[in-house]
């Protein structure tokens, strides 16, 4: 009842599309995508395609123990039967994907088994972290910020190691939690986005390749943002991350992803899972500034980012607050989630999703209420411009069990010129008369009047977008930590150039 | 004293229809001059003409703005240049606070300047001190552009935007907010308090009655798209006792 597939059935017309799909497809970007450099490694790479010698591959490459090897195998053979029934109901078009013509392992090759410190990884790499202005040296100047980088499909480098230990904290590799904290793995790997959940987050089960794992013991409020970078490096290499979080009862963490990804002329495959556990009054949040390469002027390449997050209030008043702020990929389905199973426990969703040109996002979330007195809230800004489809898709559940659950959701959609499209699909089912719930929602343009204000005090016509949408953005942004806040906000303008002609 | 702005012969159509018929006009460093004239004079036009707005095309005549020509410039590049319109009906943006705002379009005066940006510190500094000289609340920084302000809290916003944007010209529309006595002292002490010798203003309305409170150098009258008469305080009397329809020969409008 928890699957991503959960949401109602769409459209009819959505199947019969797929010969315009083709065109629809290429995603566009007027403004230069800053981050598209692409960097020369070497690299170590499992043959193209998947079969379950690839996931064996996967699986050794990284010297996984029996138990995870079973457990990837199990993942692709329920895959393998669930054909190509990838989710199609949402408002998104693309051409099949090949999934033999992707490459499942890429890692940047390095002189020994992996790097031990940051003195061992490639200059180069670290090189290209520098333009993503990523913190990945240990400075006291960025005191506050511990970063885990994964590179393609390898985790380099986690910053702030030792000091995080001094608490209990622990922040690695997915690959390295296998090793070192098998029992925690085990114990909730899956646990709340099941291997079988839905057609991608199946597929990422079977190859995962690494992502971040963070295990806040009870009552330790980590004294530092936690932050990953995803960067997709690779040509024709598909990226699927696993990251895990759990926070103990009465702990805390704030854990920032930021994601970028090179130009290149064919769609790449970004499949992730992203899975949170919070016990008795703990509270985890997580905010996400998604930045993949939408594709070119011509339309061509950009990611398919397919995501599912969801994350689990296990324990009496847990709370999980989603944040993101979505500006790249061709193609955004994602829709980060709470599982609200806990007496009093709640769940936020803060959402900024801006698509350009062609690019089209299909993203939301579902807030679940499980148990009585749970609360949700959720605020969406959808903004559209270009020729791009920008869907809301949401989902308020309220259980039998839940009373007094409440909900107040705004949806809240800001549309540039009129070629483009801002949707919004609330889905509301409620089993519990004492429940509350609210929704709200609003459409509006940039008028003529704003832009002709702001120019008249000396804004360029750029600057007046980027300024009256980081306005009507400003609820969201004002959620993610203060550090990422000014970067979002560039990066709002940025992807918006080219949008008021 | 070098002249700021020169009209010469300005036609100017919107949507196709020739609202301006030639426009003569020359306003002078230091001195405030009112441009006065029955609703559907052209009034407006001539403001947004002046600030660039799209949709007003000049298709006769010339401006010249410190002896550059005007109409080369976009709406953008000519408030970075110095000129400044305040709007009749200043424009609401939800989410942008004014402190954000002001800042974002003083340092992009600067930077055409090729003066140093202002940083958050000295931005505030100079925001303060200058609510504080126009008996202006604080909370006005922090409030969203507009929104949600009472009429004589948007003229404050615009006469603060004024002061802090230090135009070379100013053109003020204030075409209907005659008709709200506070708004027009709002007006009349921030144009009053500008005054400095190396600026010029502009200030259009309807009602005389704006001319209790600002003495302009000299006072325009504009009807059907044309000044039909020129000339010093006096008009103003003149105006008061014989209306638009003795000065102009034309019927007034309420």
């Amino acid at each position: 009842m928890t699957s991503s597939d959960s949401f109602a059935p769409i459209t009819p017309g959505a199947a019969d599309s797929k010969a315009a799909s083709a065109a629809a497809v290429r995603a566009v970007t007027e403004g230069d995508y800053k981050y598209g450099f692409v960097t020369e490694m070497g690299e170590d790479r499992a043959p193209k395609g998947l079969n379950e010698d690839i996931v064996r591959f996967i699986s050794a490459r990284k010297d996984e123990p029996e138990w995870m090897l079973d457990w990837r195998l199990k993942a692709y053979r329920r895959w393998l039967g669930m054909g190509d029934r990838d989710p199609k109901w949402a408002r998104i078009h693309h051409p099949p994907i090949d999934f033999q013509d992707i490459y499942y392992y890429s890692a940047p090759k390095s002189k020994d088994d992996g790097p031990k410190s940051l003195d061992e990884i490639d200059p180069e790499l670290l090189a290209t972290y520098d333009k993503l202005g990523i913190p990945l040296r240990e400075r006291e100047l960025l005191a506050g910020v511990a970063v885990d980088a994964v590179f393609d499909s390898v985790s380099v480098a986690t910053t702030y190691k030792a000091k995080l230990a001094e608490l209990g904290i622990i922040f690695c590799s997915m690959s390295e939690a296998v090793r070192e904290h098998p029992d925690l793995v085990r114990k909730y790997l899956g646990s709340v986005v099941p291997a079988a959940d839905n057609f991608y987050a199946c597929l990422n089960s079977a190859v995962f390749s690494d992502g971040s794992f963070v295990y806040i013991p009870k009552g330790v409020r980590c004294p530092m943002e936690l932050s990953t970078y995803f960067r997709i490096n690779a040509a024709q290499t598909g990226q699927f991350e696993r990251t895990l979080i759990i926070a103990e009862p009465g702990a805390y963490v704030s854990y920032l992803e930021g994601c970028t990804a090179p130009m290149r002329d064919e769609n790449q495959l970004h499949a992730a899972v992203v899975e949170l556990i919070a016990l008795e009054d703990a509270e985890i949040k997580y905010s996400t500034v998604q930045n993949w390469y939408p594709g070119d002027k011509d339309g061509k390449g950009g990611i398919y980012n397919f995501v599912t997050k969801r994350g689990a209030c296990r324990g009496p008043r847990a709370k999980i607050s989603w944040t993101q702020v979505e500006t790249g990929s061709a193609i955004t389905w994602k829709y980060p989630s709470v599982l609200l199973e806990a007496e009093g426990s709640v769940g936020e969703f803060y959402s900024v999703a801006v698509t350009n040109n062609m690019q089209q996002a299909d993203t939301g979330t579902k807030m679940i209420h499980l148990a009585p007195n749970t609360r949700s809230t959720i605020i969406s800004k959808g903004i559209s411009a270009g020729r791009s489809q920008n869907t809301y898709r949401g989902l308020v559940r309220v259980a039998p069990k839940a009373a007094n659950a409440r909900n107040y959701t705004q949806c809240d959609s800001l549309l540039i010129g009129d070629a483009c499209g801002g949707h919004t699909t609330p889905y509301i089912e409620v089993r519990n008369r004492t429940a509350r719930v609210e929704h709200e929602a609003t459409a509006s343009k940039i008028s003529d009047d704003q832009l002709f204000y702001c120019r008249a005090r000396g804004l360029g016509t750029e600057d007046a977008v980027s300024l009256i949408v980081n306005g009507f953005c400003r609820e969201v942004m004002q959620k993610l930590p203060m550090e990422f806040a000014v970067e979002a906000q560039k990066l709002l303008g940025v992807s918006l150039e080219g949008s008021v002609g | 004293m070098p002249n700021i702005l020169e009209i010469r012969n300005l036609h100017a159509t919107v949507q196709g229809k020739e609202i301006l018929k030639g426009v003569d006009l020359v306003l002078p460093a230091g001195e405030v001059h009112a441009l006065m004239g029955p609703n559907g004079s052209g009034k407006s036009t001539l403001s947004y003409v002046l600030a660039g707005r799209e949709g007003y095309e000049v298709t006769e005549g010339e401006i010249l703005y410190q002896g550059r020509d005007l109409t080369q410039l976009d709406a953008d590049a000519r408030a970075r240049a110095g000129l400044f319109l305040a709007f009749q009906y200043p424009v609401e943006i939800p989410g942008v606070a004014n402190s954000v705002f002001l800042k974002a379009a003083v340092n992009a005066g600067r930077k055409a300047r090729g003066e140093q940006e202002l940083d958050a510190m000295d931005f505030l500094r100079k925001a303060k001190a200058l609510l504080k000289t126009l008996d202006i609340d604080e909370k006005f920084l922090n409030r969203p552009v507009n929104v949600g302000f009472s009429g004589g809290e948007k003229k404050r916003n615009e006469i603060f935007h004024m002061a802090m944007l230090e135009p070379t010209l100013a053109v003020l529309d204030e075409t209907d907010s005659g008709l709200d006595i506070d708004a027009l002292k709002i007006v009349a002490d921030g144009v009053n308090s500008l005054r400095t010798p190396g600026r010029a203003m502009l200030v259009i309305t309807h009602y005389q009655r704006l001319l209790d409170h600002i003495v302009p150098d000299r006072i325009h009258v504009l009807a059907d798209g044309r000044i039909v008469r020129s000339g010093g305080r006096e008009l103003a009397l003149e105006l008061e006792q014989k209306g638009y329809t003795g000065l102009t020969g034309e019927q007034s409008a309420a």
